[in-house]
């Protein structure tokens, strides 16, 4: 074991797996001599080569165009975009060309890339640098969709995804790179893509929620202890594959539950999540699931950010609004 | 003689030196319309038998063409891009590769992923919309034709990234329009190759129209082959209505790629005798009279005129090899009617290496 942040962890798992198999490659803007704007990929060129650590010119449909070339060529390539409001020039090679390569083909080729960016708000950056855009991805069929909370998940949820041979759409929150840090075991360990953690056990409600979100959960829940409310706090690790069963496991406990998260209120991960608990577990609902979310305006401007996000006191007054349905 | 060449382009005096200049270049040609030699030194080394066998995959593609527009009239195609009038640089440019060279196409080059080792009934499914279509047999190697304008050029760029990786004497090449060089991926995946030095090559068939577009519309730049400038590669322009232009300058730049020396940008200038697509009126953009001049060039008749001076192909050849086409086209047409159904539930297993459960329950309701 030993003490790591996101950043570190993360950085772990990039060279976990670029000892282990010849066929990773690392590559975006500023990933190779500098080792990314965040550090992530920090020494990395020095210990790997620059044949496989590398900086490409500043292209985001490049970089994923090039992703997908290499893999019919059987690499395994980790391309960073270099913050997420840039993935929309890389769109189509992301969400098109790799999430349908093997589709086209009928199974011929595939594309096992990790598209890797940071995300998220609370940390005050520039216009489209913070958005939470996931809900672009997770309708898209093809792709898996990683959101890690913590150290530990993020080290073995990455190198499942490296080793995943599908396209995996992997966000890092960047208001979690540093925010702490904690016991992330050495050595290689995977997470599996697809299977939920339930980070705090309760009764009353659940409180579905993914990235910084957890954070902002266990905050609400500490709160609503103090009130004799036992919230249950699951942590979904992936949406694509969403975990399902323990989500339902939750409710059929709790019979509550509201969900949270960071992006826009309308459409997203949250309106799928509420879609299938009602096919799957309405009868044990005693009310409505409730999002927490941020309001339908476009990713606001840094002044105004801190009122925007979700915050353990609007998930608190969610909470008491179902118990008192 | 020009080689069309912009590797050092010569700068005309009266422009002031601080100016990039636009200078038009003569596009390399071998055979004249006529079937005349016009640059020897051009002349690429084939023996007699390619030069037949040149001309019988030529043949035997505008007889393929020829019979597909009739099979889409009777519904049994989906979607076909007509290709006659591109024989050459179609045939000429995958005849320059080795089978080990790697291409990425447009959604027009059907042709060259056949003689590059696709079953010709695969092309069919692709075009009536079937996955085996996709399914690129082992060995064969080529991607699937490409809908999305542009990025099959950043593919071609990760493909020969992958090659030089691997330390591998081998080339991709990519193809798209006059109007696929005006997408921003073109000069992405240009520039990519140019820094990072590859092994690609990136082939322009300017046939003169995007859709309906003209290529004066298209863009403002003197010629496609000025865009290598911009990207710090090799730029060629070529008759593409000479196939024996078309196979000289892809070998040579194929082995330019394989000795280091990076990528190179082909444009070569060529026609469509037919509409863009089956549900396209050509007669709406384009005049009698342009028309009737391209036919002037036809690339069989130009070639076929060379080999006949040399005593290799004659009416009787063409006629026998119009009949093999026509009898493979029926025999692969029909296997392509025969292949199994696509089923949805098959479609949900083709989405990931193992179907998660939510697809899993997905499949229970078809």
């Amino acid at each position: 074991m030993a003490q790591m942040n996101m950043i570190e962890a993360i950085k772990d798992a990039l060279r976990v797996e670029l000892k282990r198999d010849p066929g990773v490659l690392l590559f975006g803007e500023d990933v190779g001599k500098v080792g990314g704007v965040f550090r992530a990929t920090e020494g990395l060129q020095a210990e790997f080569g620059e044949q496989r650590v590398f900086d490409t010119p500043l292209a985001e449909s490049a970089i994923g165009g090039l992703a997908v070339g290499l893999a019919t060529q059987g690499f395994r390539p980790i391309a960073e975009i270099q913050f997420v409001g840039f993935i929309f020039e890389a769109l189509d090679q992301m969400f098109v060309q790799a999430a349908r390569l093997r589709y086209r083909s009928g199974g011929r080729y595939n594309a096992p890339i990790v598209f890797r960016t940071p995300f998220g708000g609370g940390v005050k950056a520039a216009e489209l640098h913070t958005d939470s855009l996931e809900g672009l991805a997770i309708q898209t069929p093809g792709i898996k969709v990683v959101v890690p909370s913590n150290p530990a998940d993020a080290k073995g949820l990455m190198i499942s995804a490296i080793r995943d041979n599908d396209p995996v759409f992997f966000m890092e929150h960047l208001n979690l790179y540093r925010a702490f840090k904690d016991e992330v075991p050495e050595g290689e360990y995977t997470v599996p893509l697809g299977k939920a953690n339930v980070v705090r056990e309760g009764k009353d409600i659940t409180i579905i929620a993914y990235g910084l979100m957890v954070h902002t959960a266990i905050k609400a829940a500490d709160e609503l202890a103090k009130n004799g409310v036992s919230a249950e706090v699951i942590d979904l690790r992936t949406l694509v594959p969403l975990d399902i069963d323990t989500i339902v496991a939750s409710i059929q406990k709790t019979n509550r539950a509201i969900v949270v998260q960071e992006a826009q209120k309308t459409s997203g991960a949250a309106a799928e999540i509420i879609a299938q608990i009602n096919e799957k577990a309405i009868l044990h609902l005693e009310a409505p699931v409730l999002r927490v979310a941020g309001p339908d305006t476009v990713y606001p401007f840094a002044l105004v950010e801190d009122a925007w996000l979700p915050t353990p006191a609007r998930i608190v007054k969610a909470v008491n609004q179902t118990l008192q349905f | 003689m020009s080689k069309g060449s912009l590797d050092a382009p010569a700068k005309p005096e009266q422009q002031a030196a601080h100016i990039v200049h636009s200078e038009d270049v003569t596009p390399l040609q071998v055979l004249s319309p006529e079937g005349e030699v016009v640059n020897a030194a051009a002349m690429p080394n084939l023996t007699d038998e390619q030069l037949k066998e040149i001309m019988y995959r030529m043949v035997f593609t505008r007889t393929w063409d020829d019979r597909a527009v009739n099979l889409g009239r009777q519904g049994r195609l989906g979607f076909y891009a007509p290709v006659s009038g591109q024989e050459g640089t179609m045939v000429g440019s995958e005849y320059a590769l080795t089978k080990e060279d790697f291409i990425c196409p447009g959604y027009r080059d059907m042709p060259q992923l056949v003689w590059h080792g696709l079953p010709l009934y695969q092309a069919f499914l692709y075009s009536r919309g079937h996955q085996h279509g996709g399914q690129i047999p082992e060995g064969v190697n080529v991607l699937m034709p490409q809908i999305i304008i542009g990025a099959q050029i950043l593919h071609a760029t990760g493909v020969a990234m992958g090659f030089k990786l691997k330390n591998e004497k081998r080339v991709a090449i990519t193809y798209t329009g006059d109007g696929g060089s005006s997408e921003g991926d073109f000069y992405e995946g240009m520039n990519f190759a140019g820094s990072f030095k590859l092994p690609v090559i990136y082939f322009v068939q300017n046939n003169g129209y995007a859709i309906t577009t003209p290529f004066a519309k298209q863009t403002a730049a003197q010629s496609i082959a000025h865009k290598a400038l911009a990207a710090g590669i090799r730029g060629l322009k070529i008759d593409g209505m000479d196939v024996l232009a078309v196979i000289s300058a892809v070998q040579e730049a194929a082995e330019i790629a394989r000795e280091g020396g990076g990528a190179t940008l082909i444009e070569a200038v060529t026609y469509r005798f037919r509409p863009h697509s089956m549900s396209d009126d050509a007669t709406k953009y384009r005049t009698k009279e342009e028309e009737q001049e391209w036919a002037l060039r036809d690339p069989l008749v130009r070639f076929g005129k060379y080999l006949e001076s040399k005593g290799l192909w004659s009416e009787e050849d063409t006629a026998r090899v119009k009949e093999e086409a026509k009898a493979a086209v029926n025999e692969h047409i029909k296997k392509a009617e025969q292949t199994e159904k696509m089923t949805v539930a098959g479609l949900i297993d083709s989405m990931f290496e193992t179907t998660p459960a939510h697809l899993e329950e997905q499949k229970a309701d078809f």
